[in-house]
């Protein structure tokens, strides 16, 4: 990008948030309109040119990374994916945010250890059921099972979702649509071998019960992902589970013992 | 803030009150047909186990389901929490449970 000042340059007020932690306030920029320029090119263009202390993150630039989402207009965005002409409103001005329901680090910076450390939580990690000696274990794709899977699987991590997500921002214990997504990605996944983890993980206080369905999360998703479908799997799927628990306690006893 | 259990107990108890909430309406509209009194409705309550059952089930139904979806809203709008949130959600189980269930006993006992 190259800095611009001609007599006829058109600009872009753009209020940014500036601040650590909680304390902060907005502050506003003019930067000047291009063409094809994307929300990213304008922070970018703000600490190249302007105020060089502005603190943010991205790395890929191409919606691969899922590390460059922010607010953008009070609307959780991949930056990197977003033009500026397709979201300005009347006045042409912009507002730029950190992510909503995260911890503030700095400027347009958040922590995003609350966020992973649910993953964890939710048992969203592989567990594997196979060595290296006995080979890497065949997929069939013609499964109900395998195509639930598939229909989760692209999530890159971004945390739109999180941000979007009404219930997370009322019920800070509860998971989050993405985590709760690659949960149901691995229930139905042949190589992963903690079905039952999983169900026991998302089924506590802060589990899959207490989503309301109320699908931000599905409609801001870049990706096109539907996190709210694969919570809903998971409450069936624990719902049956808790169950077959209670019909037959001794089922539920053995869970996790050595074979 | 809510778990399987209570999730399932929730669903449960919705399947339990949607039959009664029909059979309820539907026995309004045939009693009011000739009528409404205090008579009549005492006339068809009193001393009927069937109702003092079908009406029994839906006090405590309504009890146990008021109760978890209100626990929701507590938490998430209130803020109640950890003991306070599970002493206040009893206390309205209970409190719709003994309402409840003193009506059904004045009407058909």
């Amino acid at each position: 990008m190259t800095q611009i000042s001609q007599p006829d340059q058109q600009f872009i007020k753009v209020s940014i948030w500036r601040g650590a932690g909680d304390k902060g306030g907005y502050e506003t920029f003019d930067v000047p309109d291009q063409e094809s320029q994307t929300i990213l090119d304008l922070v970018s263009y703000i600490q190249q040119y302007i105020d060089p202390s502005l603190t943010y993150r991205f790395a890929c630039r191409v919606g691969m990374c899922g590390s460059c989402a922010m607010m953008v207009n009070g609307v959780p965005r991949w930056t990197c994916r977003t033009h500026v002409k397709k979201i300005t409103d009347k006045a042409g001005s912009l507002t730029i945010a950190p992510l909503r329901n995260l911890p503030v680090i700095k400027d347009l910076v958040v922590d995003m250890d609350v966020f992973f450390d649910k993953w964890v939580r939710a048992e969203a990690v592989h567990h594997p059921t196979r060595s290296i000696e006995q080979g890497v274990q065949p997929v069939s794709e013609d499964t109900a099972e395998r195509q639930a899977a598939n229909a989760a699987i692209e999530c890159i991590n971004c945390a739109v979702c999180y941000a979007a997500c009404d219930v997370v921002a009322s019920n800070p214990e509860y998971l989050g649509p993405a985590a709760l997504n690659r949960a149901w990605s691995l229930v139905n996944d042949v190589r992963d071998g903690g079905r039952e983890a999983i169900l026991e993980a998302v089924s506590g206080t802060g589990g899959c019960h207490n989503c309301h369905s109320q699908q931000s999360c599905q409609k801001y998703c870049p990706n096109e992902l539907n996190p709210t479908a694969s919570i809903a799997g998971l409450k069936r799927e624990t719902s049956k589970f808790a169950l077959r628990n209670l019909l037959n306690p001794a089922n539920k006893h053995n869970q996790g013992e050595p074979a | 803030m809510i778990n399987a259990r209570l999730y399932i107990m929730q669903r449960l108890t919705a399947l339990i009150m949607a039959p009664l909430v029909i059979g309820h309406i539907g026995v309004m509209i045939y009693a009011v047909q000739n009528g409404l009194s205090a008579e009549e409705i005492l006339g068809r309550t009193q001393g009927s186990y069937f109702w003092a059952i079908f009406y029994g089930t839906f006090a405590l139904a309504v009890a146990i389901h008021a109760a978890i979806g209100l626990r929701a809203i507590l938490h998430e709008w209130v803020r109640l929490d950890g003991m306070v949130l599970n002493l206040v959600c009893w206390a309205i189980a209970a409190g719709l449970a003994g309402l409840g269930l003193q009506a059904v006993y004045s009407v058909t006992g």
